[in-house]
């Protein structure tokens, strides 16, 4: 009965993969015309200091070097055929494969965004829970008024703060870079790399605390309200059994799919938190290839982020479906 | 071993931000029941049999208002016997599938707190008992038909050795030879020494299984009489109320009452009946009746005798 057949689960990876297609298209059509109205100059942001020394010969070969001679149009193409066989281009500013920069860049990245996600996803569902058991209870009030100053808080703002406070004031942490500078790579060890870690996972998961808090608290508040719990309580179940047995499947769902649907948030707020804490991961390659016009750094980049995005929101999906029984008997095509 | 008395219920509500006001739902309500009784409590919908129900648990929303008595054995039914006797000696089978967990499936539901292989060979011969399959065990509510819930729904109540039951319209939705059964099995359980309070809209099966029945008027018992006296015309019933139901029953003429049941805040005055009433007399002016004893049962109207 609710076995799975095996042409439907075809149907959505088909259909999954099509709109994955169609979204990547989309996007890169879409980051390369913003790119090709760029003001800024690559081959001078490429010389960079240099520009006395560099005669408007040499500026052209550099120009015909990346090919930045020809039209958008063709050099659009160009890069999309060179990207359908596999090939991603060549970074302007690392001057390394883009798929390479990229490879190395996301783990620093990975680590501090899958930290932040645990944390804020942990947090915040067990605040969503607390409060809601202690309905309108000062815990209660507590994980709202924060839940609330927090959604109105700027992210860049609470990463300066922390940084002042922890960083600067009490000096529990380092300010800035993944390891310490100057380090050589096998003196750096883990206690190291997670004192750098700390502060702006810290940051990225303050903020995502409030949505899974209040989406928690909201549901575990419903299923509180319904006549199954008035059940339950009727066979002498109550406190904490009751909403484990009762509670936490059907608030866990909204709170995943938040966590999984948050992809983009958190890879935003990754690019920021990276910034302020000059923290070396993809975000920063993100800003320095932008402000540098590395076009097809900045393409990688933000083919990759739809990729990581879109698989937030296939998890989110996969997970309605495996955990409510009610979407999982409709089968897995939408 | 149960005893009602006096129970009144109402929700409080803001109206215009800051005024409280209490709409009243059930007014006055004695009810008693002996072991090894089964009592039927008849009344049409939204007269608050499920909120009697919810009551004697002692799970009504935080906003609802209650006054009265409801003791059990002697003792008084608050919060702290209702701790030690709920899903020990106090069992209530709900209304419908919305009272079912839709994230469980039925044989963990109907197993509750209880745990072992013995327990579910006891969910197994009960399932078995009330006609559903072993597959039933295995789905979740939304795959339950509104008859399969409700015997999900009454197996509760048959496994977890209760001293009293309270029944909440448990077989709308039943084929008629399950619906029997699930009513046998009240009357069984009746039989074995428990109480037992059948809530019910349908005045006819009740009358199969209940040693008494309490007649439930716009939030008001208007009526306790015995089983038996619901037959023929109707003649020995008390109030005009019973007879128009008795009346009403295809068997007994199919003479339906005209009119609908008023909201117990619009009669908090008067007879709540008397706006239908066939045989309303001048004295009937003269504010609430109350309830009083009369041949053997109890009756709320100023004029029968
Ligand atoms: N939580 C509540 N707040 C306000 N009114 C309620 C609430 N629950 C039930 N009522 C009202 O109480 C009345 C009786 O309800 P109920 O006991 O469910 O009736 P029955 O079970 O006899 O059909 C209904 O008119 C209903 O609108
Ligand atoms: S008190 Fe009067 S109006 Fe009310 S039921 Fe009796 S006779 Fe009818
Ligand atoms: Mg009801």
């Amino acid at each position: 009965m609710e076995k799975l057949s095996f042409s439907a689960l075809l149907r959505f990876v088909l259909l999954k993969l099509a709109r994955l297609g169609l979204l990547l298209a989309a996007v890169s059509a879409a980051a390369f015309a913003l790119v090709s109205y760029s003001p800024i100059d690559p081959v001078q942001a490429y010389i960079g200091a240099d520009v006395m020394r560099v005669g408007a010969e040499q500026r052209a070969a550099i120009a015909a070097y990346w090919g930045l001679d020809e039209p958008p149009l063709a050099r659009f193409f160009r890069w999309a055929s060179a990207l359908a066989g596999g090939d991603m281009g060549t970074s302007l500013i690392y001057r390394q494969p883009v798929a390479d920069v990229i490879g190395e860049r996301f783990w620093g990245s990975l680590l501090l965004m899958a930290a932040a996600w645990l944390l804020s996803g942990v947090i915040g569902f067990t605040a969503g829970i607390v409060a809601a058991m202690n309905r309108g209870r000062l815990v209660d009030r507590i994980v709202r008024w924060y839940c609330c100053t927090l959604a109105s808080t700027p992210s860049f703002w609470l990463a300066m703060l922390f940084l002042m406070v922890f960083g600067v004031w009490l000096g529990w942490f380092p300010v800035g870079l993944a390891v310490p500078a100057g380090a050589l790579a096998a003196e750096v060890d883990w206690l190291d790399r997670l004192r750098h870690l700390a502060l702006p996972a810290l940051t990225l998961s303050a903020v995502g605390i409030a949505p899974v808090a209040l989406h928690t608290r909201e549901k575990l508040l419903d299923v509180l309200d319904s006549d199954y719990i008035l059940f339950a309580r009727s066979r002498g179940e109550s406190g904490i059994r009751l909403v484990r047995r009762h509670g936490l499947k059907a608030a866990l769902l909204p709170a995943l799919t938040l966590q999984f649907a948050g992809f983009s948030e958190l890879f935003g707020g990754a690019v920021l938190a990276e910034q302020v804490f000059s923290y070396p991961g993809l975000g920063r390659a993100a800003v320095e290839a932008g402000v540098r016009g590395d076009v097809p750094l900045l393409m990688g980049i933000v083919l990759f982020s739809a990729l990581f995005v879109f698989t937030g929101n296939l998890l989110a999906d996969i997970m309605t479906r495996l955990i409510d029984p009610r979407v999982r008997e409709r089968g897995m095509p939408k | 071993m149960l005893e009602i008395a006096g129970l009144s219920v109402s929700f409080g509500q803001y109206v215009g931000g800051f005024r409280r006001r209490d709409i009243p739902v059930l007014n006055d309500v004695d009810l008693d029941v002996d072991a090894g009784e089964l009592l039927a409590v008849v009344g049409s919908s939204g007269s608050g049999k499920s909120l009697l129900a919810h009551a004697v648990m002692g799970l009504l929303p935080e906003n609802a208002v209650v006054r009265g008595r409801i003791s059990y054995g002697g003792r008084t039914l608050d919060e702290s016997l209702l701790r030690k006797l709920r899903g020990r000696e106090l069992a209530l089978v709900p209304q419908g599938v919305s009272y079912l967990d839709p994230l469980l499936r039925a044989g963990k539901q109907a197993l509750g707190r209880q745990r072992g292989l013995a327990a579910k060979k006891r969910v197994r011969s009960v399932f078995r008992r009330f006609g559903l399959a072993e597959q039933a065990e295995e789905m979740y509510p939304h795959q339950l038909s509104g008859g399969m819930a409700r015997k999900v729904l009454v197996s509760t109540a048959a496994l977890g050795g209760a001293r009293f039951v309270i029944a909440d319209e448990p077989t709308p939705g039943m084929e008629p030879e399950s619906a029997a059964e699930a009513l046998q099995a009240l009357r069984e359980l009746a039989d074995g020494g428990c109480g037992v309070l059948l809530i019910t809209h349908d005045i006819e099966a009740a009358l199969k299984v209940a040693d008494r029945v309490a007649v439930l008027y716009a939030g008001e018992v208007v009526e306790t009489a015995a089983a038996g006296e619901f037959e023929g015309t109707g003649k020995v019933l008390r109030h005009p109320y019973s007879r128009a139901l008795w009346q009403a029953l295809p068997a007994n003429g199919f003479r339906a009452l005209p009119g609908v049941q008023p909201s117990p805040a619009e009669t908090a005055s008067c007879c709540s009946f008397a706006a239908r009433c066939p045989i309303a007399a001048q004295e009937c002016a003269a504010g609430k009746p109350p309830l009083r004893k009369l041949r053997g049962g109890a009756v709320r109207c100023w004029v029968a005798e």
